[in-house]
């Protein structure tokens, strides 16, 4: 149990994981950014354009304007989860690329770090793309988006780092599944994209509260908007202790996995 | 300088339920080709892994050119390169990308990896692959590519392990050349195998180990000399024809083991045996000089592994 309080120690050499991760992923870059930005943009189509019609305006935004920054965050959660649940695990597992680093200079922790690392890049990616197409498309301005590639880096390690947990325990690619529909899809749901969580039960704003997600969105809208309240540096404070947290933890476990 | 590359001192692993190794000593010393012969579940892989500091012990000390494994991990391992039981090539990777990418991790910089790559692909005869995705390789062009792997870094130590095995004899016999000419360089090597005939080619100093503890040690003539005798008859015996066997054989020094149907028969006295066939017309044998395998079997027994 001790070992899962050890700080990791982690130094530059994770850059060079990440490194080799960004080797495989420019062969099919373009396949992969047009992934990233389909399925954002369709949901943004969709309920944005779609049900707009019908909806009235929330907090006095239309209502694509109002999805539109927690689709950026879904986006960001989505790619970074799928590079450290997928992605990670197969590196782990069936192709044995842990292995074969961990003979050479760099230790299991680095390893682990770098894989976070790219995960969060991926999420940052993902953002980042779809913030440019929200700006052109007046979805998204305010002098506050300065802020926005802070942002990404933090929702993309967050995310990340939560991810890189479960697969420290996945036995196989079917135990993601838990993890995408119990976890993964609730936070889409229930953490203020597509509405408001002021009324709901109190029950379900407590859970909400709990999940990242819920976090992101709000530094996210207050960016996007420009309309900041304090509660939003607590927001940040909540996601900074948390990815600190995750991140600490995912590596120890991901060393208890593969050192025995 | 006369530092043992290698010095292992009652080295231990457990895991649950399970003693893979139970505290074994050795030496492995520069520029010579050491090897871990042993059956299946031995411990080879276990003692090879905490050599690589992959796993940690649970008892012994371990020190890699004169340093804790524990404490130094990383220096060593910079030293070191590993060729495992198990292909981990990178499959997202082309041949020569598997080489360029592993020598960043050891800090080589991108003109002296290109460099490195084209060398060690033209020392594995992979040269003309250097494009080809890794699943479309061969079993053999992996253990190449993968020992080619092991050398970016230009190791004073180069860890093999099981480096033949599934290999068809023309690829075992380029690898085997190949582990020569490393040799020749004064490398020092030392890897694990259930092949004899690796061992007897390949190795200057062997350990035969078996669940969990070195057996003997010593180079193959030594080992040959130690325990089994010149020459060695198999007879196709049956429990009848075998008392009459040893009945003729009575007068003639040697020794046997039965195993099923197959008495085999270790001696230093061929033509005796020979002169003798004549008492036992029945049955037939297979003459041929003792090899190391011989002594493997003499000391790990001939029940199936698992
Ligand atoms: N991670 C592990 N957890 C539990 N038991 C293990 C583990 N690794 C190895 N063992 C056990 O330790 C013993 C020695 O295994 P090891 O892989 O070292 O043998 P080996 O000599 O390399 O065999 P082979 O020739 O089949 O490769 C075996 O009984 C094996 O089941
Ligand atoms: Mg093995």
């Amino acid at each position: 149990m001790n070992g899962l309080l050890k700080p990791p120690r982690v130094g530059r050499r994770a850059f060079k994981v990440w490194l080799r991760n960004r080797d495989t992923w420019l062969k099919f870059y373009r396949a992969s950014l047009v992934g990233n930005l389909a399925e954002p943009v369709l949901f943004l189509l969709a309920f944005g354009l779609g049900l707009s019609r019908f909806i009235s305006d929330i907090d006095g935004l239309p209502y694509i304007n109002y999805i539109a920054p927690g689709l950026m965050m879904a986006a960001a959660m989505n790619a970074a989860t799928f590079e450290c649940t997928f992605g990670a695990y197969t590196r782990m597992s069936a192709q044995k690329t842990y292995d074969a680093i961990i003979v050479t200079p760099l230790s299991v922790d680095e390893v682990a770090a770098g894989d976070i690392l790219w995960g969060a890049s991926k999420g940052f990616l993902s953002a980042t793309v779809i913030l440019l197409v929200l700006i052109p498309w007046g979805l998204a301005a305010s002098p506050w988006l300065l802020l926005a590639p802070a942002l990404f880096v933090l929702a993309g390690l967050m995310f990340a780092s939560m991810s890189m947990i479960v697969t420290a325990f996945a036995p196989s690619y079917d135990y993601f599944a838990y993890y995408f529909s119990l976890v993964v899809s609730p936070m889409f749901f229930f953490s203020g994209v597509f509405f408001p969580l002021s009324h709901l039960p109190a029950w379900v704003r407590t859970v909400s509260w709990f999940m990242p997600l819920t976090h992101a969105v709000n530094l996210s809208r207050g960016f996007a908007t420009g309309e900041g309240s304090p509660g939003l540096i607590l927001d940040a404070a909540w996601m900074a202790v948390f990815t600190l947290a995750a991140g600490w933890l995912s590596i120890n476990l991901i060393k208890k996995r593969l050192i025995k | 300088m006369n530092n043992p590359v290698i010095r292992a001192s009652g080295i231990r692993k457990s895991y649950p339920g399970v003693e893979a190794v139970r505290g074994i000593d050795f030496e492995v010393r520069r520029g010579e080709c050491f090897g871990i012969l042993g059956p299946n579940g031995a411990g080879k892989t276990t003692t090879m892994n905490m050599v690589q500091g992959y796993t940690p012990l649970s008892g012994g000390e371990l020190l890699v050119f004169g340093m804790s494994i524990e404490d130094r991990p990383r220096r060593i391992k910079a030293r070191m390169g590993v060729v495992p039981q198990e292909d981990n090539l990178d499959p997202d990777l082309t041949v020569a990308e598997n080489l360029r990418v592993y020598a960043r991790y050891f800090d080589i910089r991108k003109k002296a990896a290109a460099e490195i790559t084209g060398r060690l692909l033209e020392f594995v005869a992979l040269t003309e692959k250097k494009d080809q995705r890794i699943p479309d390789l061969s079993g053999g062009m992996k253990r190449r590519l993968l020992i080619a792997r092991a050398l970016v870094n230009d190791p004073d130590l180069v860890i093999l392990d099981e480096p033949t095995t599934g290999l068809d004899p023309q690829a075992r016999h380029l690898i085997w050349q190949k582990l020569r000419g490393l040799k020749k360089t004064g490398s020092t090597l030392a890897l694990t195998t259930h092949n004899m005939d690796e061992a007897a080619q390949l190795c200057d100093r062997l350990v035969i180990m078996d669940h969990g503890l070195i057996l003997d040690e010593g180079s193959p003539r030594q080992l040959l000399e130690r325990h089994v005798r010149g020459s060695v008859f198999e007879f196709d015996a049956g429990e009848e024809q075998a008392g009459r066997l040893f009945g003729c054989l009575e007068r003639i020094e040697h020794e046997s083991e039965t195993s099923g149907d197959t008495v085999f028969v270790y001696t230093d006295d061929a033509e005796a045996v020979l002169k003798q066939t004549s008492c036992f017309p029945e049955v037939g044998f297979l003459h041929r000089q003792a090899t190391l395998e011989d002594v493997f079997l003499k000391l790990t027994g001939r029940e199936l592994r698992e």
